[in-house]
């Protein structure tokens, strides 16, 4: 069954939307969309990484993402200098290190386009394993430290006050954010993995009135995104990850028409 | 105040700064099971931080606190919430621990705002939210309540029944309360001992004596002393077992 390229892309596809559903709709509350930008960013350099080093690419963009969270973490404490200057100069950076190493690479043949777009004939048995598996552990550790994690983003002093231990709850979802990043970044491309979390999330925003339908509704989007994505990238031979996020956007719009309608009502 | 066995949080001369500036310091206080301890002082005296100090919000403290339970309600001074949640009153009442329907409910009719648990937080007034946040803090049945100004917006008539919930509830569950407030006449006929700050402890004491402190007259007037008189006058009789009023 997993002999044709589609349904390995579909399959994966399917696999990334159900975890960024729940994690896009953190990444909009917690207000964290240019950080999923940065560490996404900081992909390729984890990419060219794994190339050079032999290493599996998931794994790699894992490690990087990760350490370059942790140098956000430290540089915030260490310096003045603003948030979105931090996160600016470290997605920047990352970026330009990794296309600089990229360069030294002259051995291997890069797809850059398939890196930073998505590239649905990429996807191997493989990588479904990885993004199946390492998708449900982000699902499980996630439902482990929801309690806090969603306490601490409605009050931070409530969650500290009674108990829930909020910084270790972020300090957790940052690695959960590197891990999604990781095993997406061959559907979606590095440039567009932003766009997946949080479209589907803000579209679920328009039409829901609990977290847990937020959620729902989040999951059900990306699953539509993947799908209507991957049909019209087969069918208009265009690049998966643009083909998933424009659907993804064409679902946002549809949920702004609900948004007016329960104004109306309102008034 | 000495049985330790009761103690639920305790303070020893601690303070709090930020970029080198005191905003409480040696502060020494404790609150035991059953107890109700207030907190009063003027703007800026360090109320809310000396509740941060003992919830823990605050770690980098001059001084120490012990706390010898982590079953806390807590009634912040201002809370920001950010709307991007899509947030009803019962998410809300969950927040930082599982209930039933029924315990909700409970504590959504003793603050008397039932009606309002499908409603989204975003859209209740600051008195109905002012409601929900105490509901929710009661809810989990703490052993330490910190409630700092917990009926602020909420009408007149309704800040009495609040309070006298608070009571209730100090003696029902038998959980210690740290009670910020700026009513004193509440401060003095429902509170066992009453701390009184200026950015350190000015007096402190049960309400009688500080009513009578000089450093306490100084902080709220000559006019804040004479409150405590009319509670103080309750106590010249005592009820007899026949039910008679005697006279002391």
């Amino acid at each position: 069954m997993f002999d044709d390229f589609f349904i390995r892309a579909l399959v994966a596809g399917i696999g990334v939307a159900i975890v960024t559903g729940p994690l896009g709709c953190f990444v909009i509350w917690r207000r964290l969309s240019y950080f999923g930008d940065t560490l996404s960013h900081s992909a390729l350099l984890g990419v060219t990484l794994a190339y050079s080093m032999e290493f599996n690419i998931a794994f790699s963009v894992f490690i990087i993402s990760s350490l370059i969270a942790l140098t956000l973490i430290q540089l915030q404490k260490r310096t003045n200098l603003p948030g979105d200057a931090l996160l600016g100069l470290l997605a920047h950076s990352s970026l330009a290190v990794g296309l600089v190493v990229i360069g030294f690479l002259s051995f291997i043949r890069f797809d850059i386009m398939g890196l930073l777009f998505g590239d649905i004939l990429a996807v191997t048995v493989n990588d479904l394993l990885i993004i199946w598996i390492g998708g449900a552990l982000i699902l499980l550790v996630l439902k482990l430290i929801w309690k806090p994690l969603f306490a601490s983003t409605v009050n931070y002093e409530l969650a500290e006050a009674e108990g829930l231990n909020p910084d270790r709850a972020k300090a957790i979802f940052t690695i959960l954010m590197a891990a999604i990043i990781a095993i997406s970044i061959k559907m979606v491309g590095l440039l567009l993995i932003t766009g997946m979390l949080i479209i589907p999330a803000a579209m679920a925003r328009n039409i829901s009135s609990s977290p847990q339908k937020m959620v729902i509704y989040s999951i059900i989007g990306g699953l539509l995104s993947v799908i209507l994505g991957l049909f019209s990238s087969l069918e208009f031979n265009t690049a998966s990850g643009p083909s998933i996020i424009a659907a993804s956007l064409f679902l946002f719009i549809l949920s702004l028409l609900n948004i007016k309608q329960s104004i109306k009502l309102k008034n | 105040m000495s049985d330790n066995q009761n103690t639920l949080v305790k303070l020893n001369e601690a303070g709090f700064r930020v970029n080198n500036k005191w905003l409480v310091r040696g502060v020494s206080l404790q609150v035991e099971k059953g107890k109700i301890v207030t907190l009063i002082g003027p703007n800026g005296s360090g109320k809310s931080t000396t509740a941060k100090i003992a919830l823990g919000i605050y770690k980098k403290i001059d001084g120490s606190v012990e706390r010898s339970t982590d079953k806390i309600g807590y009634v912040p001074q201002k809370i920001s919430i950010d709307w991007t949640l899509p947030l009803r009153v019962y998410d809300f009442m969950v927040l930082t621990e599982n209930l039933n329907e029924k315990t909700i409910d409970e504590a959504l009719s003793l603050t008397g705002v039932t009606h309002l648990k499908s409603k989204n937080l975003g859209d209740l007034s600051g008195g109905e939210f002012q409601r929900v946040l105490l509901a929710r803090a009661i809810s989990k049945k703490p052993e330490l309540l910190v409630l700092d100004e917990p009926v602020q917006g909420v009408d007149f008539t309704g800040e009495i029944a609040l309070y006298e919930l608070i009571k209730k509830i100090s003696d029902e569950l038998n959980c210690g309360i740290l009670l910020i407030s700026h009513d004193l006449h509440t401060v003095m006929s429902a509170t066992d001992h009453v701390v009184c700050l200026n950015g350190h402890v000015c007096c402190s004491g049960s309400p009688i004596d500080v009513a009578k402190n000089n450093e306490y007259k100084a902080l709220f007037g000559e006019q804040a002393s004479q409150i405590l008189s009319r509670y103080e006058h309750k106590h010249d009789h005592v009820h007899t077992s026949e039910g008679e009023i005697k006279k002391n």
